[in-house]
């Protein structure tokens, strides 16, 4: 079973009578990936999470872990699959240590031997005998992660694991996934947080409304967008009239006292040199990249229906 | 240790870390208790109802003169607390989601929680007949005593039959509870299971006291709370115990099965 890919959703969708919250999703994570699931709040990341764990029904379409369909095979799809959706609930009554004995019973009776290992692993071995109630968020998420962790898994779903936490343990939440993904598990994480998954994640889905925008390797998808240059000038009319004469200068656009355009780099080294020559004192010749921020809010604030083709949005 | 097992430890472990239960099982000890003072305090008894003349005779009439008073909402009450909220309470803080995503199927979560249910049923009846006894013999001793066809019953014998008094007893209130479990899965919200099944309970209840309801009386769940009378007569009248106990498995079977088909297809969604 292991040569099989981690996740393979097809066609998923949820109605809840007239809503869609997932309108028909695909997604493919394949093996070591460190994949980030990006949408606004209410785009249906959730609730297709919550189908590919096998918790809600999908309407229609199907979800395979390692092969297996949650809703066919029931826990036995689980196997080797760990995580949480909407956050870590644990029962606030019972002491760290409690609910990890707990949700131990309720794996394979080897995960027991592990508590200790992972909760020293998330720092929280000092406070474990202490009521979960009395935890705060950042506590909760890490017991979250210890409590997924305990299932030696191959595919962790973690989804928004950062939210609410301060500065230092975002930092630290982001040190961990990477540190699993290092040991060779395959990561589905979900977040809003775009410079977590910027620095995190090898490949990203972006949802909207219920459906897929983009799916593929983050580091195309920025590709698609870094090809612009900003150039300032003391003296922008003489820059742009030489600029429309030097070839391989596309797109040029005068934004106030500012030039953009597109070009490759040997270009803009010959305009440089020109620009020099010329006797036109450049202030700032810097490439105008766009970060995933750009891609993600161009991609989800619906100012196009053209979702197949991301940098013809973020080259506006 | 099976699955269902170790579900079912757990199932009580967490019942045994909530106050709920605690509130449960101590108002089970303490109506039998207050029961006792207050039949101290007045020299007066609860003479028009079945062995309530007697009740000063022996300890071991209390507790089933308490079963009496409690059968009309204190048992469902003390019942519905943990049945309503057993699955409702996981929903709403999200723990269900929390289990669901182990190694165990929904149908083991399910027995584990259901089982945990019915012992918790039976344990507030066991609860309220011991300190019944107890308080009850401190009161006025441990002596025989009368049984309802007029014949004496030893002490030894009659401990006998209020234990299985309390046993049969606790069968209508396992039905309440299986209705209670059923409204907790389905409604999602505790609060609401809880009052709804004690509503059920009522309901079963005045039903019984209509007019017009004869024929169909010895088959409502409420009127198998006195199916233990059967033992208290001499010779043992064995036929309402018997219709209680088929009777009171359909009661629980039809809920349960409802909640169980339920349970392992409905949306684990979030708060």
């Amino acid at each position: 079973m292991t040569d099989e890919t981690p996740v393979v959703a097809r066609g998923l969708v949820k109605r809840y009578g007239e809503i869609v919250a997932v309108a028909g999703v695909d997604l493919t994570v394949e093996r070591g990936d460190v994949f980030g699931y990006l949408g606004p709040n209410g785009a249906g990341k959730t609730t297709s999470l919550r189908m590919l764990l096998g918790l809600i029904r999908p309407t229609a379409g199907t979800s395979r872990l390692f092969g297996r369909d949650p809703i066919e095979a029931g826990a036995r799809a689980l196997e080797g699959v760990a995580g949480f959706v909407e956050g870590p609930r644990f029962y606030p009554y019972l002491s760290g240590r409690r609910n990890l004995r707990l949700l131990a019973d309720y794996d394979e009776p080897t995960t027991r031997s592990r508590i200790d290992e992972v909760l020293e692993l998330v720092e929280l071995r000092d406070r474990a005998k202490d009521r979960v109630g009395g935890y705060s968020h950042g506590m909760r998420q890490r017991l979250g992660i210890a409590a997924s962790l305990l299932r030696a898994p191959r595919l962790l779903l973690l989804d928004e694991p950062a939210t609410g936490l301060d500065p230092a343990g975002m930092r630290d939440m982001r040190d961990l996934v990477r540190r699993l993904a290092g040991e060779g598990i395959t990561i589905l994480l979900s977040s809003h947080l775009l410079y977590e998954v910027e620095e995190l994640c090898n490949r990203v889905a972006i949802i909207r409304k219920g459906s897929i925008v983009y799916q593929g390797a983050l580091g195309e998808l920025l590709a698609t967008a870094a090809t612009g240059y900003r150039l300032k000038t003391r003296e922008p009319a003489r820059a742009k009239a030489l600029c429309l004469n030097q070839r391989g200068i596309e797109n040029l656009v005068a934004d106030g006292d500012e030039l953009r355009f597109s070009a490759d780099e040997d270009a803009v080294a010959a305009l440089s040199v020109a620009l020099g020559q010329a006797r036109i004192p450049i202030l700032q010749l810097t490439t105008d990249t766009a970060s995933l921020e750009d891609l993600f809010l161009g991609m989800t604030d619906g100012e196009s229906s053209d979702h197949d083709r991301p940098a013809a949005l973020a080259a506006s | 240790m099976t699955a269902v097992a170790r579900v079912y430890k757990w199932e009580v472990a967490k019942l045994l870390a909530q106050k709920r239960t605690y509130l449960g099982i101590g108002a089970a000890m303490l109506v039998p208790v207050i029961f006792v003072v207050v039949l101290q305090i007045q020299s007066g008894g609860p003479n028009d109802v079945p062995l309530g003349r007697y009740i000063r005779d022996s300890g071991i009439v209390t507790p089933l003169v308490v079963l009496l008073f409690m059968s009309i909402w204190g048992f469902p009450l003390i019942t519905a607390l943990v049945a309503g909220d057993i699955v409702a309470a996981e929903t709403q803080n999200g723990t269900l989601k929390t289990i669901l995503t182990r190694s165990r199927e929904r149908g083991q979560v399910f027995a584990g929680k259901a089982l945990a249910t019915f012992t918790y049923t039976l344990a507030i009846v066991v609860a309220m007949g011991v300190v019944g006894v107890a308080a009850g013999s401190i009161a006025w001793g441990f002596h025989s005593f009368t049984s309802l066809s007029g014949t004496p019953v030893s002490a030894g014998r009659g401990l006998g039959l209020m234990f299985a008094s309390l046993a049969v007893y606790a069968l209508p209130l396992a039905g309440i509870a299986a209705f209670g479990l059923l409204l907790s899965t389905i409604t999602r919200n505790s609060a609401a299971s809880v009052v709804a099944t004690l509503m059920f309970a009522l309901f079963m209840q005045l039903i019984g006291v209509l007019p017009g309801t004869e024929g169909i009386r010895p088959y409502l769940l409420g009127t198998q709370f006195d199916a233990w009378h059967g033992f208290l007569r001499t010779p043992a009248d064995w036929a309402p115990v018997i219709r209680a106990l088929w009777l009171s498995a359909i009661y629980i079977a039809v809920p349960l099965f409802g909640a169980y088909v339920v349970f392992l297809r409905r949306d684990v969604a979030g708060d």
